[in-house]
């Protein structure tokens, strides 16, 4: 005889989705292929090979999923195929029509309340992991960085700690055990644009006029690749993110130097005269200089990041030259016009952006 | 019923006709089959033009850092592709099908308004040549380009003035503007016709299951296309008389456009694919020698789908910032969605199960479409889980999965409805053997392209651009997705022929090929200009099996 019990929904939802999730590890083959521990060469973009929480939950949940849709598609595969090789035509059975079957509503009734109940499952997986990472709480200690989307390019500015920077950022590690999480406040200059870094975390869309936002602690340090995912004009495709994940160290170090203004010679160089004379100044910024435009990229400390022209190309003196002489080389279609340079001139204003450290 | 309700007049004895004669007879015409067959061509000649701007942009990306084309180029083909393919070729050509067969399956000499019919195509056709009309026309201004690039769903704000200079936008603005008024006047003909024009005895528990779906289609035409036109005299309004709606840098909402855009986006998917499950429909039963299986639930399930399409939009705006209540509510509904086209793929499985499959062409492709729409409707199961979402979403995966639908699901039952009805339509057989040989091309193409498309977007690859970076792991996967390109362009081409000799070379086919049931094999190929010479008058859902087996005719068990 059965006992009566109280039943509370909320435990059997959370029982039931607890126990769901417990079968994931099983079905690790399903993704075996792809699933990978980091730094394995597969591809720096897999979004299989999680390094932080949101990117962690969202590969779990996909293991589910993986799990659940596999089961179907198995089953009605074998039931397909068994269906057309079973009743093909043959010479036997052509000489009468087969018997007419008009329906049957026990099946029509099966086939339309267990999917129901596979959906309210998987509707329920889903519903958590949109909770646990869209109202995660934000820990005093989080890191704020302001996301600024531009055609085609990043710009980063880190409010509480004075330092404006571009297309490469850089974040600190996040022990798991004592969460130091950075959270990401997305707004866009122009149109719409997305922020991907597929082992960090699911994409979030710069919107102007909406700001957005997101978050991330990754649990190892190293360089995370992306890249804008959102079509936002003609160069979308070389609008390439960089994330490096310093150790706590490393990153105070970081900002440090990052927070200097530009540590010049005293006496002005042919570059930075030519800079400081053309429309150079409009759009960049180098901090204790004239130089104060806002249209393009920070330039204070350029020879501190490994790649120029949002992650296009690295960030040698004969690419800088090259870039300053004609952009478009790199970048058809970007914004940063050709200023009418000789290749001595651009070589000059290289030579003085390479003193920018 | 008894033979001597349906007629079965002689061929016409029509003098032929000089060919400007002919010619203005096509253009003048008011038939729903001339219009019908008129779509559909119109619909061919733009699936070719789409194909090769699909196939630019395939050899584009053949290998990272490829210079085949520009990236303005390139922009401006993935726009025009999708917008062709979308507007140009799968809605006209459902709704030649639609034309061409829904009358002739209630038994109609005509469609409701035959007038409205011929406005509608020439409507959607002049609106085809208008976005088209923006490679010679859309510079205005020195460089600013001439076919739209903002991407076949046109975000605001890459819309406005500021980012969109010259004309490119404004063509493709009011080619849909134009075509749309087209697409509304032709399901509002669908509609009447399948609610007044049905012969005597064809009540709508009687209704073919094609002019059910088509009438749903219809239906979804109407709530679909007039946010979408609505938003297209908005951005027209934004352009040019001031109008502030999605204007950004005024304080307009981008995200508003989204909204209008994917009211009208989702549930055209469905306008797009319950037609082709409407040729399913009719095809499965035939070469299966079987009544379709649950006929009741199969409506019941369309229509839930209809409606439950019209509450899932939200679901491609997952990453632009809505709350967690929000992004949860349309979890549930498109995940919801999934149970009535579960029901149609168990009831399609049903109705094969115990019958006698015939592995004719139209047949073979209805059976790759129950697999490939199976996987399509899974991976979009996956995506419907709004955070697996968030990294699929607006990468290769998606767009593997949506052309799962359109192609894996669509095109396939598209070829086995032209295989199926071009007997009807032309009075001839198409080529068996060429028949064939296109399904297994374009299975082989179809799978290299769009199985491995899957793959890339799971590494982390973006679509909409126009180069990439080695290093990413994406480079096998986009050369083997390329060369299937060339198998799915040399199987169209065999299609092509097949239809081009079997037009003037096929056997005669006669009125009923194919042993069917429904009222369009009763008369003879092609149909006389009146279809019926006396209206018929039917007493179950398969006239023409009670006909054949007036011993054990259906109307016994409905």
């Amino acid at each position: 005889m059965s006992t009566r019990r109280k039943v509370n929904i909320a435990n059997v939802v959370r029982s039931l989705s607890t126990q769901a999730l417990r079968v994931v590890p099983f079905c690790g083959a399903v993704v075996a292929g792809f699933a990978e521990p980091s730094r394995s060469p597969l591809s720096p973009t897999n979004i299989f090979a999680p390094v932080s929480t949101p990117a962690q939950s969202i590969f779990d949940l996909s293991h589910f999923v993986l799990l659940v849709t596999g089961a179907i598609f198995t089953v009605v595969v074998i039931l397909l195929t068994y269906a057309v090789v079973k009743f093909r035509k043959t010479r036997e059975n052509t000489w009468r029509e087969p018997a007419q079957v008009y329906g049957s509503t026990q099946l029509e009734l099966a086939w339309t309340v267990i999917p129901i109940l596979i959906v309210v499952v998987l509707f329920l997986a889903a519903a958590r992991v949109i909770a646990s990472i869209q109202n995660a709480a934000r820990p005093s200690n989080a890191l704020e960085v302001t996301v600024i989307g531009h055609q085609f390019w990043w710009e980063y500015r880190y409010p509480s700690l004075k330092v404006v920077t571009a297309n490469e950022l850089h974040i600190p590690i996040s022990d798991p055990a004592h969460p130091t999480p950075t959270f990401l406040t997305l707004l866009s200059a122009d149109t719409d644009h997305s922020f991907w870094v597929p082992r960090l975390a699911g994409k979030t869309d710069l919107i102007p006029n909406h700001p957005n936002s997101m978050w991330v602690d990754p649990h190892e340090t190293g360089l995370y690749l992306g890249q804008c995912a959102q079509y936002c004009g003609t160069q979308h495709a070389l609008m390439l993110l960089r994330v490096y994940v310093d150790s706590r160290e490393d990153f105070d170090r970081w900002v440090k130097q990052q927070s200097q203004p530009a540590q010049l010679g005293t006496k002005p160089s042919e570059g930075r005269t030519i800079f400081e004379t053309t429309a150079c100044v409009n759009c960049h910024t180098i901090a204790g200089t004239p130089a104060k435009g806002t249209f393009g990229p920070d330039l204070t400390h350029l020879m501190s990041r490994q790649t120029i022209a949002s992650g296009a190309s690295s960030n040698t003196i004969g690419n800088l030259i090259a870039w300053i002489y004609k952009p478009d080389v790199f970048k058809p279609g970007c914004k940063m016009p050709s200023m009418g340079l000789s290749v001595q001139q651009s070589a000059a204003v290289a030579a003085y952006l390479a003193t920018l450290h | 019923m008894s033979t001597e309700l349906i007629a079965w007049p002689s061929s016409e004895t029509a003098t032929p006709q000089p060919f400007v004669g002919q010619l203005h007879q096509w253009v003048t015409t008011v038939d729903h089959k001339r219009l019908g067959i008129l779509y559909i061509l119109y619909a061919l000649l733009f699936l070719v033009v789409g194909g090769v701007e699909a196939t630019i942009m395939r050899i584009q990306l053949i290998r990272p850092l490829n210079h085949f084309v520009s990236p303005q180029v390139f922009n401006r083909m993935f726009t025009m592709h999708g917008t062709t393919m979308i507007f140009f070729v799968v809605m006209p050509v459902m709704f030649g099908f639609a034309n061409y067969l829904v009358p002739l399956m209630i038994g109609a000499r005509d469609m409701a308004f035959p007038r409205l019919n011929a406005l509608s195509f020439w409507m959607t056709a002049f609106g085809g040549l208008l976005l088209y009309f923006s490679f010679v026309g859309g510079d205005g201004l020195y460089g600013a380009g001439n076919a739209p690039d903002v991407g076949w769903f046109a975000y605001a704000p890459l819309t406005s003035k500021t980012f969109s200079r010259g004309h490119s936008t404004d063509f493709w603005i009011l080619s849909l503007l134009v075509s749309g008024f087209g697409s509304i006047g032709t399901a509002i003909n669908i509609i009447a016709t399948v609610l007044c024009m049905r012969c005597k005895g064809m009540s709508l528990a009687k209704l073919p299951l094609l002019a059910w779906l088509n009438a749903t289609m219809a239906g979804l035409v109407i709530l679909a296309v007039s946010p979408l036109t609505a938003a297209q005299i908005m951005l027209l309004v934004d352009r040019y008389l001031g109008g502030q709606f999605f204007d950004t840098q005024a304080g307009g909402s981008a995200v508003l456009w989204m909204h209008f855009f994917w009211v009208f986006g989702h549930p055209e998917v469905y306008v797009l694919v319950v037609p082709a499950f409407a040729f399913a429909s009719e095809i499965i039963p035939v070469f299966s020698r079987k009544a379709i299986f649950g006929y009741p639930i199969m409506v019941a399930a369309t229509l839930a789908i209809g409606f439950i399409s019209m509450s899932v939009w939200a679901h491609h705006m997952f990453t632009v910032g809505m709350s967690a209540a929000g992004n949860t509510f349309f979890v549930l509904s498109t995940m919801a969605i999934a149970v009535p086209t579960g029901i149609k793929i168990f009831n399609w499985l049903a109705t094969m199960w115990g019958g006698q499959i015939h592995f004719k062409t139209p047949m073979l492709f209805c059976i790759a479409f129950l697999f490939q729409f199976l996987i399509a409707g899974l991976t979009g199961v996956m995506q419907a889980a709004a955070p697996f979402d968030w990294q699929l979403t607006a990468s290769y995966f998606v767009v593997a999965h949506f052309h799962y639908v359109i192609v894996g699901a669509i095109l396939f039952t598209l070829f086995g409805a032209f295989y199926y009805w071009f007997p009807k339509m032309s009075g001839r057989m198409y080529d068996e053997r060429l028949g064939k040989l296109h399904f297994w091309l374009f299975l082989i193409g179809f799978h290299l392209t769009f199985d491995f498309m899957h793959i890339p977007g799971i590494l982390g690859m973006p679509r909409r651009i126009y180069t990439y970076e080695p290093g990413r792991g994406w480079d096998i996967w986009n050369l083997i997705v390329t060369i299937g390109v060339f198998f799915q362009a040399a199987a169209i081409l065999v299609f092509i022929w097949n239809l081009l000799w079997s037009y003037f070379r096929g056997e005669l086919a006669g009125n009923d090929p194919w042993d069917a049931w429904t009222l369009e094999w009763s008369i003879p190929s092609p149909p006389p200009a009146y279809n019926f010479a006396d209206i018929p008058e039917v007493r179950s859902r398969r006239p023409l099996w009670d006909l054949k087996h007036p011993e054990d005719p259906d109307w016994h068990y409905e």
